[in-house]
Order: structure tokens, then C-alpha cells, then sequence
């Protein structure tokens, strides 16, 4: 029995930890120390687990992957569908991430949530999600993948909506939940599509066949593509279903971290690279991805510019960060994508989790005082370097790797991206344009998070007098994993290390036979020599200036506590509401949804038609034949006689015919 | 594992389930439990529907994929009602409505 046939039980033990601890929560939901012990361990052994299977696929790399088989599922005549598990090098490399970005989480919850009344509730939550997130990694065909799929926005509507007192939060699980079922219709239909032309749905089968069977450039293969693509933007938040992201921080801050920063989001990512040969077989598609990815790259890093909450600033860096994903799927550099990916669970998870280490802060202080003030506001912050120096000091780790300074680990991962659409557009221009874009989200990257920074923990503390004295470090619990993180920030990089600097791409090459068809079909010659020293130079000014301009501009003037400070206007005022987007989708699509149900189908369908014809109808017929009836009822015995012998005579008429 | 060895017990699992839904819709007065009660039903019926298909051909499966369509249109109207009436009375219990008692 080896770790790569055993490796259900990545998926069992969290799933025994979910069913435990969601007992827990019905029977004693005060057992904190055993809820804690429960989660946690359910999802360190899964790690365990994928560390054995990582160990053991180093030790015996395979070319095919290996198909873990458990039952069948779906045996309908020609559609057969098996539960059935893949582990090949990209699902380990998932696998690695998810449970282990998960367990740092799952500890960094056990001080943070402390308190909550909904403890239990809240690790068998978390637990489900880390369920459904490796099912979805590991499912060896898109049906299971497709479960996974939609597990992981179950969970991520359920932790997104964990405060449903609050109607706020309620909403914005049911957003998230909303959008995300536009993209899944898409995702379905690929599915269709996919079935129809190979007859089966197993991921190694339309690997292997998709070159043949599929015609380059086709119709057909562009549009499953664009379907699954479509899936893809409801999933990782890229335009035009985004708006759910920067909503889903009403979930608690590890969720945040967790689900909406590290995992769940990059699912797309990860859809695009295990389908890799279909996108590469379709370059139109393949543009349309990186365009996207480009687009929301730079247009949710403008928004970023003006957020105040410290959380949203985070998410729409996040939505950012997942459009350079996109723009390295979609340029064919399969591997960038899944290496900024990988580095950026580090990072982003990083400063997730140390912005709610200074939440927690500010929350407690605001808790002792009684006070009222916004705990997110970084209007309110200002001076935290003094109060939680460990919390300041790794999140500027995780800031300069965002910011794509070397030899912090998000350089290499997202100079990849952009150097692989530079050499992409020498063959197709419009590349170019992506790659200036992708620049210029970089500058904004690195400007939003000195901005972060420098109004959070620089600068005179705007706390208030009282709070200040409550202001203190969290607890080890929770920043042991914060510096786990901050040493993959650091040194993550190391993972595909570039031979520009002395590395073996080891990612690459571990990669390769999964991606290889795929970059088989869409040839990327990255460049090198002179070309490859000034992209190298171009982006790391890029991301120095930024940071620089960000410092500087944040500095220069004091901050005022958000309880004082002026309104934002002209253009600050539209980056602050977003661009009105959420407001242009409630007039093209809720209203008129509103509207339709309220006057057609309600007062028109329901009232008019249902109540008025139907029911009311039905009743005014029946009164009508018996008001007519009731006449013949005249109470006259003799009437009565000669209608009985007419009638009698009739029926003895037909009888004797 | 032959492939009609899982019958007996699909056919008993789903029977179970039947009876508790039948028993819960009788037995319990919360709107929302009853309405529960009768997914149960439905779903019961799925199982025998799938577990019956491995003999009988795909229909049974075409046949599922109709009963929930059905089930969560009436999921829909169903919460909708109950939302209603809740809105209304403060209370989902059955007993308190009864306005078309003669």
C-alpha cells in the first residue's frame, strides 16, 4: 500500500474531521481544545499524506498519471464516469499547497476565532472546504473535478455568510454564491460539448486525443474553451464576474485568507493549466484568457489605489494577482502561471493573515474601550509598527514579494508571466499590449501596498488615546504560522528558480509532463541574453518605483482618523465606489429581473392569470351554473314527478335500444 | 462486484427513507421540517429510480434528473410560502394556520 494509492485519505480525514466536528457543534459546542485538535489534525495528516504521495512521485517520476480508481459512479451506457483520483506532478503540487497553506490557516483560526460562539461550526466548515478543494484537484475526470467544483462554493457561501446575523454578510454569501453559478453554467456546458465530441469526460483520455480529434483553431474547440474560460471567471474572479470577491471579505479573516485568497480563487488557474492542450488548440480562446487576465490585472489594481478598508485593498489585489495568472495561462507559459499561483498563496495568505493579526488588534483595543470605530479602516491605524513589530516585519516580507522585488519570491513568478507575454507578442502583437498592461498593474501593485503599509503601520498611531494602550502582538498561535509563511515569501522563489541566475527551473521540468503537450502545441521561445537582463531590469525598477511613490505619497501628508477625514471626490471618489460596477449591473440585470417578477409574473401571472382566471375564474363559473341550477330546485313536488319520468323513460329508451 | 448485488439494498435504503419521510410529514407541525420530509420523499424515489435504471436502461437516470428539476421548482414555491406565512404569522407551525378550518 503506497501513499499514491492511499491518497483517499487526504480526502477522508478531513472529511471524518468535518463530520466530527459538525457533531461537536450539535453536542458540545464548547469543547474548544477538542474542536481545535480535530480540525487541525485532519488536515496535517492530510498534508502528511500529500507529502508521502510528493516523495514518492519524486522518487518515481511518471510520465502517464496515475489513476487512483475508487468506485464507479455514473455507469450509463456509453457515459462512464468513475470516482476516481489523479495524481500526476500538477495535482501534487496542489495538493502540497492546499493542505499545506491549509494547515498554517487552520492554526492561525485556532487564536483567532477563539472567541466566537461558532467555533465548531466554524472548523467543520473549514474542514468541508478543504474536502472539496482536493477533490477538485484530484478528480481525474471533469465530473469529479466538477463536485469539487461546486463544494468549494458551497463552503466558500457558507464562511463568507459565517456572521449571518448580520444581513450584510448573508447578502454577500448569496452574491458570491450567484455569480458563481453563472460561471458553473458554463463549465457544464464545456462538459456537454466535451462529451459529445470524445465520449468520455476523463482528463487523460481528452488529453491524449484532444490533438487529433479536435481540429486547431476549430469552432468547436473554441467554444468549449470559452465555456470553460467562462467557468473560470465566475470561480477566480476575473471580469466580468469579479464584483463577488471584494464582498466575500464578510467572512471571517483566515476564510479570507484561505478561500478567497490562496485556494479556491486559483481553481481557475488550475482548470486552465490541466486543460492546457485544449486552450493550446485554441489560440483565439488563448487570447481572450490573457486579455482578461490583463484587463482585470490593471483594472482591479486601480481600484486598489483608493480602498480603505485594509481587507479590501487585499482583495482586489487579489482579483489583480489572478488576472497575471490568467495572462501567463492564456500566453501558453502554463508553468508561470501555476508558479505565480504557488507564490502567491504564500504571500497573499501572508498578508491575509497579518492584517487579521492587526484587526485582531485593533478589535480588541476597540473592545476594551467600547468604542465603535471602524477595526478595518486603516484611516484608524497609522503607527503599528510599534505595537506588533512581528506582524509589521513579515508583512513587509510578503509586500516586497508582491511588489516583484528580488530575491523575494513573487520577482520570479510574475517576471516569468511578463516576460512570457513580451515574447508571446512577437508573434502575435496584441501580446505587447498585455504585457504594457501587465507592467502597469505592476507599478500599481507596488504603489497600493506601500500604501498599505505606509497608512497601517507608519506614521502618528490614529488609534485613539484610550485604544492605544490596548494595542498588542497576537499570540504565538498565530503568528507561528505568519512566520512559516514569511520564510515561503522569502525563499518560495526557489521553486523554479531561473538559469538567469544560476537555477534549474525545477518547477519547469517537474511540470513537464503534464504541460508538455500543451507547450508542444503553443511554442513560446522566452527570451534570453540582452532582451531577458532588460525585462529583468524593466520590472524590478517598475516594482522599486512604486513602492517608492506609494511610501512617499502616503507619507507626505497625515492621514485624518476615518471618523474626521473629508469625502473623496472627482476621480478618488469614483475609484472608491469601484467604478459604479456593482451599480451597472443592479440596473442591467437586478432591477429588470425585480421588475419582471414584480409586474409580469406577480401582478400579471400570478394575480391576473393564477388568482383572477384560474381560481377565481373556477369559482365564478360554479357559481354562475348553480345560480342557473338553483331555479330548477323549485321545491314543487309534482315538477319533481315529471322530471323523474321523463328521465326514467329516457333511460329505459336506451336500455330497450 | 456484479453490478445487481447493490439492489436489495438500494431498494431497502430507499424504502427506509421513504417511511421517514411519509412519518415526518404526518408527525411533525414545523412547516420547514415537513417540507424537508417531502424532499425526502422525492429523493427516496430517485434512489429506486438510479438503483433500478442498472437493470433497465437509462431511463430511470433521465427519469431522476425530472424529479429534481420538479423538486427544486417546488423547493421554490414551497419556501416562498412558508416565507410568506412566516412574514406574516411569526410562526411556521402548522397548527397556527388555519384559516380554511370550516
Amino acid at each position: 500500500m503506497t501513499f499514491t494509492h492511499a491518497v483517499w485519505l487526504a480526502v477522508a480525514l478531513p472529511l471524518a474531521g468535518f463530520l466530527a466536528n459538525g457533531a461537536i457543534a450539535v453536542w458540545r459546542p464548547g469543547a474548544r481544545g477538542l474542536i481545535s485538535l480535530v480540525g487541525s489534525a485532519a488536515v496535517l495528516g492530510a498534508f502528511a499524506v500529500s507529502l508521502g504521495v510528493f516523495v514518492e512521485l519524486l522518487g518515481a517520476p511518471t510520465q502517464v498519471p496515475i489513476v487512483v480508481t475508487l468506485w464507479p459512479w455514473l455507469p450509463v451506457e456509453q457515459l462512464q464516469v468513475d470516482v476516481a483520483f489523479q495524481v500526476d506532478q500538477l495535482s501534487t503540487v496542489m495538493l502540497l499547497i492546499v493542505t499545506g497553506v491549509g494547515s498554517l490557516i487552520h492554526l492561525f483560526s485556532v487564536g483567532y476565532m477563539r472567541e466566537d460562539p461558532g467555533y465548531a461550526r466554524y472548523f467543520s466548515y473549514l474542514n468541508l472546504f478543504i474536502v472539496f478543494m482536493l477533490v477538485l484537484v484530484l478528480g481525474a475526470n471533469f465530473p469529479v473535478m466538477f463536485i469539487g467544483w461546486e463544494g468549494v462554493g458551497l463552503c466558500s457561501y457558507l464562511l463568507i455568510g459565517f456572521w449571518y446575523d448580520d444581513k450584510v454578510n448573508a447578502d454577500a454569501g448569496k452574491k458570491a454564491f450567484i455569480m458563481n453559478r453563472i460561471g458553473d453554467c458554463g463549465f457544464l456546458v464545456a462538459m456537454f460539448f466535451l462529451w459529445r465530441t470524445f465520449g468520455s469526460l476523463d482528463f487523460a483520455y481528452v488529453t491524449e486525443h484532444a490533438p487529433e480529434m479536435l481540429p486547431a483553431g476549430g469552432a468547436l474547440v473554441t467554444a468549449i474553451t470559452l465555456f470553460l474560460f467562462l467557468g473560470c471567471t465566475g470561480k477566480s474572479a476575473q471580469i466580468p464576474l469579479y464584483t463577488w470577491l471584494p464582498d466575500a471579505m464578510a467572512g471571517p479573516t483566515p476564510v479570507s485568507a484561505l478561500i478567497h485568497a490562496a485556494t479556491m480563487v486559483t481553481a481557475g488557474v488550475y482548470l486552465v493549466a490541466r486543460t492546457n492542450v485544449l486552450f493550446a488548440l485554441a489560440p483565439l480562446s488563448s487570447t481572450v484568457v490573457a486579455g482578461i487576465g490583463a484587463l482585470t490585472a490593471l483594472f482591479a489594481a486601480t481600484i486598489g489605489l483608493r480602498q480603505y478598508d485594509i481587507k479590501k485593498v487585499l482583495a482586489y489585489s487579489t482579483v489583480s494577482q489572478l488576472g497575471y495568472m490568467f495572462l501567463g495561462v492564456g500566453t501558453g507559459a502554463y508553468v508561470s502561471g501555476v508558479f505565480h499561483l504557488a507564490t502567491h498563496a504564500f504571500f497573499k495568505a501572508l498578508l491575509f493573515l497579518g492584517s487579521g493579526s492587526v484587526i485582531h488588534a485593533m478589535h480588541h483595543a476597540y473592545h476594551a474601550t467600547h468604542s465603535h470605530e471602524d477595526a478595518q479602516d486603516m484611516r484608524n491605524m497609522g503607527g503599528l509598527r510599534r505595537y506588533l513589530p512581528v506582524t509589521f516585519w513579515l508583512m513587509m516580507i510578503a509586500t516586497l514579494a508582491i511588489a516583484g522585488i528580488p530575491p523575494f519570491s513573487g520577482f520570479f513568478s510574475k517576471d516569468e508571466i511578463l516576460a512570457a507575454a513580451f515574447a508571446r507578442g512577437g508573434d502575435r502583437p496584441i501580446y505587447y499590449l498585455f504585457y504594457a498592461m501587465g507592467v502597469l498593474a505592476a507599478l500599481l501593485t507596488a504603489f497600493y501596498m506601500a500604501r498599505l503599509m505606509a497608512m497601517t503601520f507608519l506614521g502618528e498611531n490614529r488609534t485613539g488615546e484610550r485604544e492605544r494602550g490596548h494595542l498588542h502582538e497576537a499570540p504565538w498561535i498565530m503568528t507561528g504560522p505568519l512566520v512559516v509563511l514569511g520564510g515561503l515569501s522569502l525563499v518560495g522563489g526557489a521553486i523554479n528558480l531561473p538559469h538567469l541566475v544560476g537555477g534549474h527551473a525545477a518547477l519547469e521540468r517537474w511540470l513537464e509532463p503534464v504541460m508538455e503537450r500543451g507547450a508542444g502545441i503553443a511554442r513560446l521561445a522566452m527570451p534570453t541574453g540582452s532582451t531577458e537582463y532588460l525585462l529583468v531590469g524593466a520590472a524590478v525598477a517598475i516594482g522599486v518605483l512604486g513602492l517608492i511613490l506609494g511610501f512617499r505619497a502616503t507619507l507626505a501628508r497625515p492621514v485624518l482618523p476615518a471618523r474626521e477625514a473629508p469625502p473623496d471626490t472627482g476621480l478618488a471618489l469614483v475609484l472608491n465606489r469601484k467604478y459604479y460596477v456593482d451599480e451597472l449591473y443592479d440596473a442591467l440585470v437586478v432591477r429588470p429581473v425585480a421588475w419582471l417578477s414584480r409586474v409580469v409574473l406577480w401582478k400579471g401571472v400570478d394575480q391576473g392569470v393564477v388568482d383572477g382566471l384560474a381560481v377565481n375564474g373556477t369559482a365564478w363559473v360554479s357559481r354562475l351554473a348553480g345560480g342557473g341550477l338553483r331555479l330548477l330546485q323549485t321545491g314543487q313536488v309534482g315538477i319533481y314527478v315529471v322530471l323523474f319520468l321523463v328521465g326514467a323513460l329516457w333511460i329505459l329508451r336506451a336500455v330497450i335500444r | 462486484m456484479p453490478p445487481n448485488s447493490l439492489l436489495g439494498p438500494s431498494l431497502g435504503l430507499s424504502a427506509i427513507l421513504f417511511s421517514l419521510g411519509v412519518a415526518g410529514v404526518l408527525l411533525r407541525r414545523n412547516a420547514i421540517v415537513l417540507f424537508m420530509c417531502v424532499e425526502l420523499m422525492l429523493n427516496a424515489v430517485n434512489l429506486t429510480f438510479v438503483a433500478l435504471a442498472r437493470l433497465h436502461g437509462a431511463g430511470g437516470y433521465v427519469m431522476v434528473l425530472f424529479v429534481m428539476t420538479v423538486a427544486a421548482a417546488e423547493a421554490a414555491v414551497g419556501l416562498a410560502i412558508i416565507l410568506a406565512i412566516f412574514r406574516h404569522k411569526h410562526s411556521v407551525d402548522l397548527r397556527n394556520i388555519n384559516l380554511l378550518r370550516g
